[in-house]
């Protein structure tokens, strides 16, 4: 197993590179460190911020100087990397999409530039297991591999300015679930009415890096539906 | 209680404190002041903790009442222009602002933002612990967004703190510099050795594309090694990425918490002020320390700051500070009038 390369990120953080691939392995590292350093709960840590390959972490250099962050990062992913199985034991989700139409403008495309039936770009949508790599962008934002590589495709020429909150969608090899409107160049192909990021709610983030995730089929009626009892603070 | 009242706010003025601390793994963006040094001596002059929130205001201030009390109020960042009911007020003092006056803050000939500070704070709940706006994400402030025209603040108190005025001389704040201190890297093996000679070399003028998520600067092009895409890992403040267009890109306050170009840099805490309060037009150099220099800088940063509150003394002490005097000392300038 390959050592981690720490890299510095100014005087108050610490970029720990794990490799340079979007590979289940390496985040799987990532998290199993940021695991360890959360239950080290080391004095003069402030922030750590996982993602597909490294673990940024941000710290007060008067409290924990860079040398003794590194001496003891060293020793935590010796110890992480043995529990890596076990660390990345992340929770599972069936997320409810409601397909094409209104929802998801871009399949037709995305079934156009395959060469198949916008019937198969849902079917093949609907049968990865994806995994949550890290939360980004904007609030609760899911970066998630596991796209079928039938799905793989460029993101768009010209992004949209503004895409709704619940949109799923794909880019390059990558797929997402959105929790609050941004702009974004990547496919539209449906939306959820789960909502990713609530501030009303006690844990206002849904998703967790680890999480597994699972998409479910849900028609435009449901959607309503499903939607309208989240807008009223509904848990259905 | 009192409230705040904006009759007209200055542009992109947005309540703002330390930010947020403990989101961004969430895809929050941390936000907070611009020039954390100048938050900080807003707050002491009007008796807050230093990390309170304030207004943080680009350019110009704008026009403030209050209602249901007297408060004092303090604007510190600049020689920003102030009068009460068309009486002029010194910049860098506290002030007292009864029901029925009128405050006006004009622009400062030695800043971009400015910070309006209220005794006792603002009573809004803050969100995931921080009452800083996040215009983009529509978290923080006054429902997430810039303040508006008669938009009310609500205040937590309704009188002024005990005591004479304060006043501060701003010489006791860490100098504005045109060489920003970098410490190379995450990704400084992304370019090649030209590459980080000519970003350490070379002047930055800041464009039109600068704002609290980035300032985007021109100058001469950093050559990296290969591509220039990588796959997306957590920014801290002050990276200076460097996209295709081979112009680096700093990030600030409002910055998301990932991104996917390779980072040349990073400027040091105590220097992020700097570049917060350049505007389009300003220059910016680079000059590289390693992280032991960056951390010994930071000590003695810290060491101002936290000297801020013994460097306070009454308003009315007959030591009265002018525009004029202002204009004349270290702190005026320096990235302002390009001086490196």
């Amino acid at each position: 197993m390959p050592e981690p390369r720490f890299l510095p990120a100014g005087d108050a953080a610490l970029t720990v590179e794990f490799g340079q691939a979007i590979d289940a392995g390496i985040n799987a590292r990532v998290l199993a460190l940021d695991a360890a350093l959360t239950a080290a709960a080391m004095p003069g840590v402030v922030e750590t911020v996982p993602t597909y390959r490294s673990l940024l972490i941000q710290f007060d250099p008067d409290i924990l100087t860079h040398a003794d962050l590194i001496g003891a990062l060293g020793g935590l992913d010796r110890s992480a990397a043995q529990d890596v199985k076990e660390a990345s034991g992340g929770r599972d989700w069936t997320i409810p999409v409601c397909y094409g139409g209104e929802h998801g403008a871009d399949l037709e495309d995305v079934a156009r530039h395959h060469g198949v039936t916008a019937e198969e770009v849902v079917r093949l949508h609907l049968s990865g297991d994806y995994r949550v790599y890290m939360i980004g962008f904007a609030p609760g934002f899911a970066y998630l591999g596991g796209l079928p590589p039938e799905l793989h495709t460029p993101r768009r020429r010209d992004p949209r300015m503004r895409v709704p909150a619940g949109t799923i969608s794909i880019g390059g090899m990558q797929a997402a679930v959105c929790s609050t409107p941004i702009p974004s160049g990547w496919h539209l192909l449906g939306r959820t009415p789960i909502r990713g990021f609530d501030l009303n709610r006690a844990d206002p983030f849904l998703f967790r890096p680890g999480d597994r995730i699972r998409f479910t089929r849900i028609d435009a009626a449901e959607f309503d539906r499903l939607d309208a009892a989240h807008a009223s603070g509904g848990r259905s | 209680m009192a409230d705040l009242i904006v009759i007209q706010p200055g542009p992109q003025a947005t309540l703002q404190d330390l930010g947020r601390v403990g989101w961004q793994r969430f895809g929050v963006a941390a936000a907070g002041a611009m020039d954390v040094p100048s938050l900080r001596a807003a707050n002491l002059l009007v008796g807050n903790p230093p990390g309170a929130a304030t207004i943080e205001f680009t350019l110009s201030g704008g026009d403030y009442a209050v209602e249901g009390g007297t408060l004092r109020l303090a604007i510190a960042g600049g020689s920003f222009p102030l009068t009460l009911d068309d009486e002029p007020v010194p910049p860098w003092r506290g002030f007292d602002l009864a029901p029925g006056q009128r405050l006006r803050i004009g622009a400062a000939p030695d800043a971009l933002r400015g910070y309006l500070a209220v005794s006792g704070g603002f009573a809004i709940r803050p969100q995931l612990g921080s009452l800083s706006t996040h215009i983009r994400s529509g978290l923080g402030g006054l429902d997430g967004a810039a303040l508006r025209a008669g938009a009310r603040l609500p205040l937590v108190t309704d009188a002024p703190p005990a005591g004479p005025p304060l006043a501060l001389d701003p010489a006791a704040l860490p100098p504005r510099r045109g060489v920003l201190r970098v410490v190379l890297g995450p990704q400084d093996d992304h370019f090649t050795q030209a590459g980080i000679e000519t970003f350490l070399s070379g002047a930055y003028a800041v464009t039109g594309d600068a704002d609290r998520m980035g300032y985007r600067l021109s100058g001469p092009e950093i050559e990296h090694t290969g591509d220039f895409n990588i796959i997306s890992d957590g920014i801290a403040a002050g990276s200076v990425q460097v996209p295709g267009t081979r112009q680096p890109i700093v990030l600030l306050s409002d910055r998301q918490p990932t991104g996917g170009y390779p980072k040349i840099a990073t400027i040091i805490t105590p220097d992020l002020a700097s570049l917060g309060q350049a505007r389009p037009g300003d220059r910016v150099r680079f000059a590289a320390v390693n992280a032991v220099e960056a951390v010994r800088i930071r000590r003695d940063w810290n060491a101002a700051l936290d000297g801020l509150g013994r460097a306070l003394r009454p308003a009315d002490s007959g030591d009265a500070l002018d525009s004029e005097r202002l204009l004349g000392i270290n702190l005026v300038g320096g990235v302002v009038d390009g001086r490196l």
